[in-house]
């Protein structure tokens, strides 16, 4: 069973964290930073199983952890999981990630929490591993998605550039954006919500 | 009021806080205009607000106030507000809270909702923390789902039925009708989930794990699942890395395990395609790894044939040169749960594991040194021993604790010789001295006493590691107490084993001054050293500075010290002529450790039962009899019987005051729980010439009657007897001496002589001088060895002044009752 997984970056902001077993909120901030300590101290050419601290069960349980760029992805489970297995595991999530997302990086993590969420939810559920199947997962993830959208009043439309045209605020862009060579000179456009 | 900033707004707003104080207060203001929101009841704004909360209770701050909030998400008809409502379920509530009970009405609905994802949803939720009650009231939902021909619906309910069955076990057997069609689903993801469940199944309940055996024929079922894995071609939708879904052969491979152990039949049938596994898949990438460390895994613990087991072990071993360091983990790991059944097929791959231990990663030199450990057998302790050495010295001090334990438990199960067995301790003693366990200093002390050939050279060692180095306390405890026992040997440079060093007693009453007075010393060294030196006083000859130095710590502020040293100060003064019987060479005590951590020895002392129910339960061996002895003389017939070595340790002040004289800390030792086995060691020659030790006897007090062997001219000598024990043969005779006349006799010497077939001991009298009118005795001890069960018999010889002039006389004693010899 996976006892916790926790998403972190390197310096231990906690990007994602779901516990599935009963833990205060005290503790759920303790051992997101017991697990940082631990992990980070690991060398790079080191294998990537470690036992658990002791707030989250001690040598019984192990943290199974990948470090991608600024990110942590750590799963810790106890023994009937197989260590491979859960690395393999993680590999297939940001996998998901990355397709869900389009070149996943730390940011899109920070402001789409809960769509991590979701697509977390369909790989695993009860701290059992549910689908490990990635084009099933982004199948499910997407007829969820248009349900929220049709709901929402918009049919069809990316979720993002909808919402990115309306947080536009067009009055206040900067009529000129100077990036090095290119100059790109922008309309005058009535703002429309 | 404005509507709710966005989640997005929030969190970028949060972003820009540079500080920790900055982030608190732009958190706590949302975190008002939130809960003022939700006092509003805006049904448009609640799932953004929710989410915000969400947010903010990632990063660590109090959201319960929430919790309702999301009650009223659930319950609300669009998916958007569901899904987020569900989310923060997971998140804030839990069983432990009263209104998680709210939502089971909510969930009820949503599993019969004609959206499949709500109902995903509800399952979801339900699996995640759903309470025991909630699981009983729903688990016919579930139930009912599990049959659905929706496969998106099927896998969810079967996970959420595995939670259910964890709540409450008793509906396992509600779930079991449903299960009987799950395998023959063509969809990966409700074979990976119902897998699952039969795997919760059978682990639960041994009645299901026989069921599935023998009434559902899963084993054939399972294997022709993962046969066509194998064989089929590349199927794009489940190939991870070249190998069609791994994650359901692991499951199917575990459930496999689960299936075939302890059962014949069902190991025989997954001997072919175990075999076809681990020979057929590519090891190249971690994915074929994890299906053969699986396979490796079910192999060793089913009933399978040799050839296989053989093959696994290979496997392990081949992973163990991989280059990749989680591999290596993975085998050493599972080497070290084979190594107890398949010993000699892991010794083969001793060299590669000790190897291991040089490796950088941390985890990885745990696995091999509790693997190295678990390999140490007879033949290849001298190698393995080097080795693990020269790990203690170069680990981090994480391990050294664990390490030195591991390497006394080794020396002790297999020394080949105890010159390398006192050498190896002494290794670790100076490597590791401060992370060694306490109770390594008894069991050390008892092994150095049980080496008797070897003490000279071991007071030498011990004497030069001190001379260097003083910081490490068990070392030196160790170092004091072989000082004092030994400190004769030492100061006359009888070792044979190597160079005897030249040392003479003041240097080496020096060192342990310097103990008493370092600030390296703990209190229990500084006990250790005192008592060291008094025991010195006997074998050295400069007894005026140990009676200084013994005086000075009689105004010591640490009370421990104090207290010996008054009574040391006592001795010296008062019971002087005590000193030399009290202070004598230890006997060899008796192993109470079992040989190595899995073996209980029975008790076979029928006495150290009977003993059990006494009143003092100190495990001071010999010296304190003879203190008892004393006792028996100064105070009358209160005999204190003194169980030797028998029970669970208490320190060695429980009893008497004198036994605290002797109490050295350490001979309590002998720390296990068990009923201590007594197993002798072969007694050594009965007689003594000082360096061998004595055996052990006991008070048992009851039984035989004290005689008069003598009464002649107001001369009056009483026998008392004790019963050696462990070696019946021995018994112990106390003479009391008294003069009832109106003179002392002065000079009184008592001697005694026995048939050829009998053994004769004498030990020092109390005094020479027997007082006038029974004021007083004249005590001393006599042993009698008589192995051929004879009838006793002694002739005693009497001189002593009396008035001025000499007496001397001889009489025999006959009378001897009949308990004290047979």
């Amino acid at each position: 069973m996976i006892k916790a997984i926790l998403i972190f970056n390197n310096h231990g902001k906690p990007r994602l964290s779901k516990f599935y077993e009963h833990y205060s909120e005290d503790t759920e901030q303790q051992i997101i930073r017991e697990t940082f300590h631990l992990v980070s101290k690991r060398d790079e050419n080191v294998c990537n199983f470690l036992e658990g601290g002791l707030l989250i069960g001690g040598s019984d349980n192990k943290l199974i952890y990948r470090h991608y760029a600024t990110l942590y992805f750590v799963f810790c489970v106890d023994s009937s999981e197989s260590e491979l297995g859960i690395l393999d595991l993680i590999q297939v999530f940001v996998e998901t990630l990355d397709k869900c997302f389009e070149n996943v990086c730390e940011l899109d993590l920070i402001f789409h929490v809960d769509k991590v969420h979701n697509i977390l939810a369909e790989m695993v559920m009860g701290g059992m591993v549910l689908e490990t199947n990635m084009n099933e997962i982004i199948t499910q993830i997407d007829a969820q998605n248009k349900m929220e959208k049709s709901e929402a009043g918009i049919a069809g439309a990316p979720a993002r550039a909808v919402s990115a045209v309306k947080n536009m605020n067009l009055p206040e862009m900067p009529r000129n954006i100077n990036i090095g060579d290119i100059s790109i000179k922008v309309p005058n456009l009535p703002s429309f919500k | 009021m404005p509507a709710p900033i966005r989640l997005r707004e929030l969190i970028r707003t949060i972003r820009t806080a540079r500080t920790q104080a900055e982030e608190r207060e732009m958190i706590q203001k949302e975190c008002a205009a939130i809960r003022s929101s939700f006092r509003e009841e805006d049904n448009t704004y609640r799932c953004r607000n929710v989410a915000k909360l969400l947010y903010m209770h990632m990063l660590g701050y109090p959201a319960h106030f929430g919790q309702l909030e999301c009650l009223k998400l659930i319950a609300s008809q669009k998916f958007t507000d569901k899904r987020i409502g569900y989310l923060g379920a997971m998140l804030l509530l839990d069983e432990r809270q009263d209104v998680h009970l709210l939502m089971t009405n909510c969930i009820k609905n949503d599993l019969n909702h004609s959206t499949q994802y709500v109902q995903g949803l509800a399952l979801c939720t339900l699996g995640c923390m759903g309470s025991s009650e909630m699981c009983r009231d729903l688990a016919g939902e579930v139930e009912k789902l599990l049959k659905t021909s929706n496969s998106y619906l099927r896998k969810k309910a079967a996970l959420c039925a595995v939670h259910v069955i964890r709540k409450v076990p008793e509906l396992m057997e509600m779930f079991l009708p449903a299960t009987k069609n799950l395998l023959s689903e063509k969809n990966h993801g409700v074979l990976h989930t119902s897998v699952v469940l039969l795997t919760e199944m059978c682990e639960r309940s041994p009645d299901m794990l026989s069921h599935f055996r023998k009434n559902e024929k899963l084993v054939p079922q399972l294997v022709r699942i993962l046969k066509n894995l194998i064989m089929s071609g590349y199927s794009p939708e489940h190939d991870v890395s070249g190998i069609s879904d791994p994650f359901l052969q692991v499951r199917i491979l575990r459930l496999l395990r689960i299936l075939g152990r302890g059962d014949d039949d069902s190991s025989e049938a997954m001997n072919d395609i175990l075999a076809q596994v681990a020979t057929n898949t590519e090891t190249s990438k971690n994915v074929g790894n994890a299906i053969l460390y699986e396979t490796v895994l079910t192999i060793m613990d089913i009933k399978s044939e040799s050839g296989l087991r053989v093959l696994a072990i290979n496997i392990l071993g081949r992973f163990l040169l991989n280059n990749d360091k989680n591999i290596r983990y993975v085998a050493l790991t599972s080497l070290l749960k084979t190594v107890q059944t398949d010993h000699n097929a892991v010794q083969r791959h001793r060299s590669t594991i000790v190897d291991c231990l040089k490796d950088l990663d941390v985890s990885i030199k745990r696995r091999a040194m509790e693997l190295s450990f678990a390999l140490v057998n007879g033949n290849n302790i001298r190698g393995m021993m080097k080795e693990l050495l020269y790990f203690l010295d170069s680990c981090d001090p994480e391990f050294k604790a664990d390490c030195a334990s591991g390497v006394f438990l080794a020396a002790e199960k297999y020394a080949p010789s105890k010159r390398w067995h006192i050498d190896t301790i002494m290794r670790v003693l100076t490597t590791a001295g401060s992370y060694v366990r306490d109770d390594s200093v008894p069991n050390l002390i008892q092994l150095i006493t049980n080496s008797v050939e070897m003490h000279a050279y071991t007071v030498q060692r011990l004497y030069k590691a001190i001379l260097d180095d003083i910081s490490q306390q068990p070392l030196v405890q160790v170092a004091s107490w072989c000082i004092g026992e030994y400190g004769d040997l030492l100061v006359s440079g009888q070792c044979e084993e190597e160079e005897p060093i030249q040392v003479t007693e003041d240097e080496v009453l020096d060192v342990l001054e310097g103990l008493l007075v370092s600030n390296l010393s703990t209190p229990v060294t500084r006990g250790y050293s005192l008592t060291a030196i008094m025991k010195l006083s006997t074998r050295f000859s400069s007894v005026n500075r140990i009676k200084k130095v013994v005086s000075i710590y009689g105004s010591s502020i640490d009370v421990e010290l104090q207290q010996r040293a008054v009574e040391y100060n006592a001795l010296f003064k008062k019971y002087d002529h005590m000193r030399p019987a009290l202070l004598e060479r230890m006997p060899i005590m008796e192993k109470t450790a079992t040989n190595g951590p899995t073996e209980i020895v029975q008790t076979n002392g029928e006495t150290e039962s009977s003993v059990l129910d006494t009143k003092h339960p100190a495990t001071v061996p010999q010296p304190a009899n003879q203190a008892n002895d004393l006792l028996d003389l100064l105070g009358g017939n209160d005999v204190v019987p003194v169980i030797q070595t028998a029970l669970p340790t208490k320190p060695a002040s429980a009893g008497g005051e004198l036994l605290d004289l002797l109490g050295d800390l350490s001979l309590t030792g002998g720390p296990t729980p068990a009923p201590a086995p007594s197993v002798p060691i072969s007694q050594p020659p009965f007689l003594l010439d000082g360096l061998s030790s004595q055996p052990l006897f006991n008070d048992v007090a009851a039984g035989i009657p004290p005689m008069t062997a003598y009464n002649k001219n107001g001369l009056k000598i009483e026998f008392t007897f004790e019963r050696s024990n462990p070696n019946p043969n021995i018994a112990v005779i106390t003479i009391h001496a008294s003069n009832s006349t109106e003179a002392d006799m002065t000079d009184f010497v008592f001697q005694a002589a026995v048939p050829k077939t009998f053994q004769l001991q004498l030990l020092s009298p109390s005094s020479n001088i027997v007082p006038a009118l029974n004021q007083g005795t004249v005590t001393q001890v006599i042993r009698v060895l008589n192995p051929q069960k004879q009838q006793l018999r002694m002739r005693i010889k009497l001189t002593y002044t009396y008035k001025g002039s000499p007496v001397q006389d001889l009489a025999e004693v006959n009378n001897f009752p009949p308990q004290s010899w047979q």
